[in-house]
């Protein structure tokens, strides 16, 4: 091998560069935090499926339709009615921001923006 | 020889965007008169020890290879991928990006698609792909692949000596993949079968077993500078002496041979002795080492080695202390990016220092040679010179960057520097047509043969066209440039596509502008032609 | 034909893990097998590449030089363009690889009547660098699926990306200039004849692949949302050599990504594609101009016989004596001397 030094410091870059997500990870290795789910109820607006992809499509749909529209009620595959709040419907169920929102917010890096204007449980609680 | 078509009609066929029906790889090497170099003199290869074909011609329909020419083509192949990183390289990353497809001037005065530098290195990358890889082979011409045939040889010799290893094509490409590199490795590769060209070998030759391409003997080197020095006298009433093998002077001056006796050579000849006694220069020029272009180089990088190792040992023979090279283009891509890895180090010399105004060429230090364009910078730059530019008014002069002291040395501002300084009339061509993005002569490495000649004056287009433009628009009637092969080419090329323009090296004009010692009042320039305002005297 | 075959093959490629995943449910095999396979591919071919390249040693330094050398002091050096120093090609190799120097430079040919003329052509340029700068983009936004927790600069790289918020997640700029990058290749290969007639099927696959996988991880975002949480699981064990399947099925989009991934990854030693790495060993590009200052070595460089002085003057010792030429019987023996020690 000619101009070894140069060669090996390339690859040596080229492993670090691509090898990131391993060497990344290195001594901090530890299980991935999951949400803590409602324990009184296991049914959710709509499917378990649906709400974990779905979510924040959902979201967005309700603050449309109320903040815009003025409709109250979300009727979900089932027939059934819900009022669109997130503080008033998804939180009574999910009693904590932080045990639930963040948990995975956090772990994928996603910053969606809900908290700027309503207020998180935690935050209700602090005022009381 | 073919009857080369008017300049209206050569480009009636060119349509740049405009692409045949068929897949490259279905069109045949086609024999054109005007288009192909013919084949070497069996004598000429026997007598340098080298394989050849006996008698043929590029236009037979059967070539006479050999029976193992197969075997011998990717022995030729693998081995040099073993030892050449740009070529190996080369041919791997190439994306075919199109960068390079119309900067080529074969192609620009062609349109044939084969003359695209990235087409041109794929003939030769289809091989690799179709004969050494398993995808290649899988896929074929999916992936780029093909097999090797006799057809493909034909091919290999007719593009590889439709490219002049002008490296413009590397200017442009994202990885700098230089076409030139591919060039030189298939026409080594050509040579091994015995395939080569009589014009690039002959002088290759000449050069080795006499010293200079065309073949000039010490007495007749001599002889021809007694009557351009006689021409001097005639012009300026001085005399003026050249030495010749001189033991023991300062610098070894080596030019290429074609300033000691072509027409305009020799005017830029006239102009480095009348430079050298202006300023009492201790030198000498060399009848052994009398070549400073290299034709080895057009053909196998042994034969190149080869034929400069002559300089080096006159160099230490003479016991001289540094070696100042003439204009040539070639000469210098030799001279700079090879010589030092071929023949140092040079302990046995000096680093380069001028006489006369003790610059030391820093940038010479550890091969110390230095370009003549350098030197005489130099020498304007501390007023060593007396000039009279006005001596130059009856020209107007534009300057024709050599592709080889521009991409492979960056050669630019010290001729400008020098033309601007002996000259009054002095005019840039097209931006894109200049410095690094300048356009070959088209006769460029070993192509300049007259059998070639309907392919120099496609391939030479878009250099003249350029000149037409800053001819017709400021009247440019003198093209300046430092390539011996520029001055024996670009004169037929000027005549063809721009008549009136003439074709001079830079120390031409240095000479015509030099005041001399004791000189009398000059009526004419070095080639007799009537100063300005002295038209009447002549 | 060229273009249809490529095009095929990738829709093909797409087909594989709805087949594989949607109908006979190989989870493992196209979420964990075939990741870790083709990334050692990827891995280990790539280093091999390398050390290909670099077992072939560069016989001579050849740079190309695009401005003016290093000679005079009182003559402006081009650093950039003729580097003298290993500093100045640095920088030349820096504006290479990141900004693509040389394709700025591209010009647009054409034969008018009698005449050419040259125009500044920078498509290809633009569409290359949106490309090329995207794909690093995102691939460094992907990190947050292979980290824990997720590196603050990959973080901030995201939120840059989405600075304009606009819809919920938001649309990443690179996501759009890939596609606009990607198009504008594939555009150019297609409309500029020149290029349509040079490019191979190997020139098409590798934009629709790549193509392949943008619009599937774009849809992915946008509109077939798949479980972004169980992503992470998977992707995550993967990082951390402890590969479990998430325990929430992801969609069948999330494996047509991850396949045609795994594809260009395991693609990518074997094709064109290294011209990644390829660029950095360009001797055209990455040496000094400075020839005759510093002496270049060539490993293989071997002696060959010239024509010696005094060979030379034997055969024309007649001649030269006759025209008065000096001769040098004094050279040739000390030569003969020296050869006999040696």
């Amino acid at each position: 091998m000619y101009n070894s030094d140069k060669v090996i410091v390339g690859i040596i870059i080229f492993i670090l560069f691509f090898a990131m997500p391993f060497w990344l990870n290195f001594g901090k290795a530890k299980a991935l935090p999951k949400p803590e789910l409602p324990s009184d109820t296991k049914e959710c607006v709509e499917s378990r499926e649906y709400m974990r992809a779905f979510h924040m499509k959902m979201l967005l749909d309700w603050r449309d339709k109320k903040v815009r529209e003025g409709q109250v009620y979300y009727i979900n595959s089932q027939g059934k009615f819900f009022k669109m709040s997130l503080q008033n419907t998804c939180m009574k169920c999910h009693k904590s921001m932080e045990k639930f929102c963040d948990r995975c917010h956090t772990t994928i890096s996603a910053h969606p923006d809900c908290w700027r204007c309503h207020i998180a449980p935690e935050e209700v609680k602090k005022w009381q | 020889m073919s009857k080369l078509p008017k300049p209206d009609e050569l480009l009636s066929d060119v349509k740049l965007h405009d692409m045949p029906s068929k897949h490259w790889m279905d069109l045949k090497p086609e024999f054109k008169p005007g288009s192909y170099l013919y084949a070497v003199e069996p004598q000429v290869m026997e007598d340098l020890g080298r394989p050849h074909l006996g008698k043929w011609q590029p236009h037979d329909e059967k070539w006479p290879l050999p029976e193992n020419w197969k075997e011998i083509v990717r022995e030729a192949i693998k081995k040099r991928l073993e030892r050449n990183r740009a070529f190996k390289l080369f041919m791997d990353i190439c994306v075919r990006c199109g960068a390079c497809a119309d900067k080529c001037h074969f192609f620009l005065g062609t349109g044939d698609p084969k003359n695209m530098p990235v087409l041109r290195a794929e003939l030769i990358r289809s091989i690799i792909k179709g004969e050494f890889s398993t995808f290649g082979k899988l896929f074929g011409r999916l992936s780029g692949g093909r097999p090797l045939t006799e057809d493909v040889i034909k091919e290999w010799f007719l593009y590889f000596y439709q490219c002049t290893e002008c490296r413009r094509c590397s200017v442009f490409c994202p990885y700098g993949i230089d076409t030139a590199e591919v060039t030189i490795m298939m026409r080594e590769i050509l040579h091994e079968l015995g395939i080569a060209v009589d014009w690039a070998m002959k002088p290759v030759r000449f050069s080795h077993f006499v010293g200079n391409h065309i073949g000039l003997q010490p007495h007749t080197i001599k002889e021809n500078i007694e009557y351009l020095l006689y021409d001097i006298e005639q012009i300026t009433g001085i005399q003026i002496e050249v030495p010749i093998n001189r033991k023991g002077a300062e610098i070894l001056f080596v030019t290429p041979s074609a300033d000691f006796f072509a027409d305009p050579g020799i005017y830029t000849f006239m102009g480095y002795v009348l430079l050298f006694h202006h300023i009492g220069l201790d030198y000498t020029i060399s009848t052994y080492a009398s070549e400073g272009g290299n034709f080895g180089f057009f053909n196998t990088l042994e034969f190149a080695k080869k034929l400069h190792g002559k300089i080096y040992e006159e160099a230490k023979r003479l016991k001289v202390k540094w070696i100042l090279g003439g204009e040539c283009g070639h000469m210098w891509r030799v001279w700079h990016q090879y010589h030092n890895t071929w023949f140092g180090p040079f302990d046995y010399l000096e680093v380069p220092k001028s006489p006369i105004t003790g610059t030391v060429f820093e940038h010479a230090k550890d091969n110390k040679i230095v370009h003549i364009c350098e030197f005489t910078a130099d020498l304007i730059a501390h007023g060593k010179l007396k000039i009279d530019p006005s001596r130059n008014d009856h020209l107007v002069v534009t300057f024709h960057d050599s592709c080889n002291t521009s991409r492979a040395m960056g050669i630019f501002e010290e001729p400008r520097f020098i033309i601007k300084n002996v000259c009054n009339n002095f005019v840039e061509m097209p931006e894109n047509t200049i410095r690094e993005k300048t356009f070959c002569c088209g006769s460029g490495s070993g192509l300049n043969a007259d059998e070639f000649m309907e392919m120099r004056m496609r391939g030479g287009f878009p250099r003249a066209n350029a000149v037409e433009y800053v001819h017709k628009k400021y009247g440019v009637n003198t093209l300046a440039c430092i390539c011996a092969i520029d001055r024996a080419v670009l004169p037929t090329l000027m005549n063809y596509w721009v008549p009136g323009v003439e074709v001079s090296g830079v120390h031409e004009l240095v000479g015509n502008a030099l005041i001399m010692e004791g000189e009398k009042e000059r009526t004419t320039d070095l080639r007799y032609r009537p100063l300005k305002g002295k038209e009447g005297e002549v | 034909m060229n273009v249809f075959f490529s095009f095929i093959i990738t829709l093909i490629l797409v087909l594989i893990p709805v087949v594989g995943v949607g109908l006979l449910g190989l989870d493992p095999l196209f979420g964990i097998v075939i990741p870790y396979v083709a990334f050692l591919i990827f891995f280990f071919g790539l280093i091999y590449r390398i050390i290909d390249w670099a077992r072939s040693p560069q016989p001579f330094k050849i740079p190309t030089t695009c401005g003016q050398q290093k000679s005079l002091p009182w003559i402006k050096h081009s650093r950039l363009e003729s580097p003298f120093t290993m500093k100045e090609v640095y920088l030349r190799m820096f504006f290479e690889v990141f900004l693509f120097r040389s394709l700025f430079r591209n010009l647009r040919a054409d034969l008018v009547g009698k005449r050419l003329i040259y125009g500044s052509a920078k498509w290809l340029w633009l569409g290359a660098i949106l490309f090329h700068l995207s794909f690093l983009v995102i691939m460094l936004r992907h990190l947050r699926f292979f980290i824990h927790p997720v590196p603050s600069l990959v973080d901030i790289i995201a939120k840059v990306d989405g600075f304009f918020q606009l819809g919920i997640p938001p649309i990443y700029h690179t996501d759009l200039f890939i596609l606009a990058g990607l198009f504008l290749l594939l555009l150019r290969r297609l409309v500029d004849s020149k290029v349509n007639y040079l490019s191979h099927a190997s020139d098409y696959f590798p934009l629709f692949l790549i193509l392949g996988i943008v619009i599937s991880g774009i849809l992915m975002r946008t509109i077939f949302k798949v479980d972004v949480q169980a992503v992470k699981e998977l992707a995550y064990g993967l990082a951390t050599f402890s590969p479990v399947l998430p325990s929430h099925k992801i969609g069948v989009l999330f494996y047509i990504h991850l396949f045609l991934v795994s594809v260009l990854a395991a693609y990518f030693p074997f094709s064109k594609l290294v011209h990644m790495v390829g660029v950095f060993f360009s001797p055209t590009r990455n040496l000094p101009n400075n020839n005759r200052a510093e002496r270049y070595i060539n490993p293989w460089d071997y002696p060959v016989k010239y024509t010696t002085y005094c060979e030379w003057q034997e055969r024309f010792r007649d001649v030269m004596e006759e025209a008065g030429i000096p001769i040098d019987d004094e050279w040739c023996k000390e030569t003969a001397e020296a050869q006999k020690q040696a």
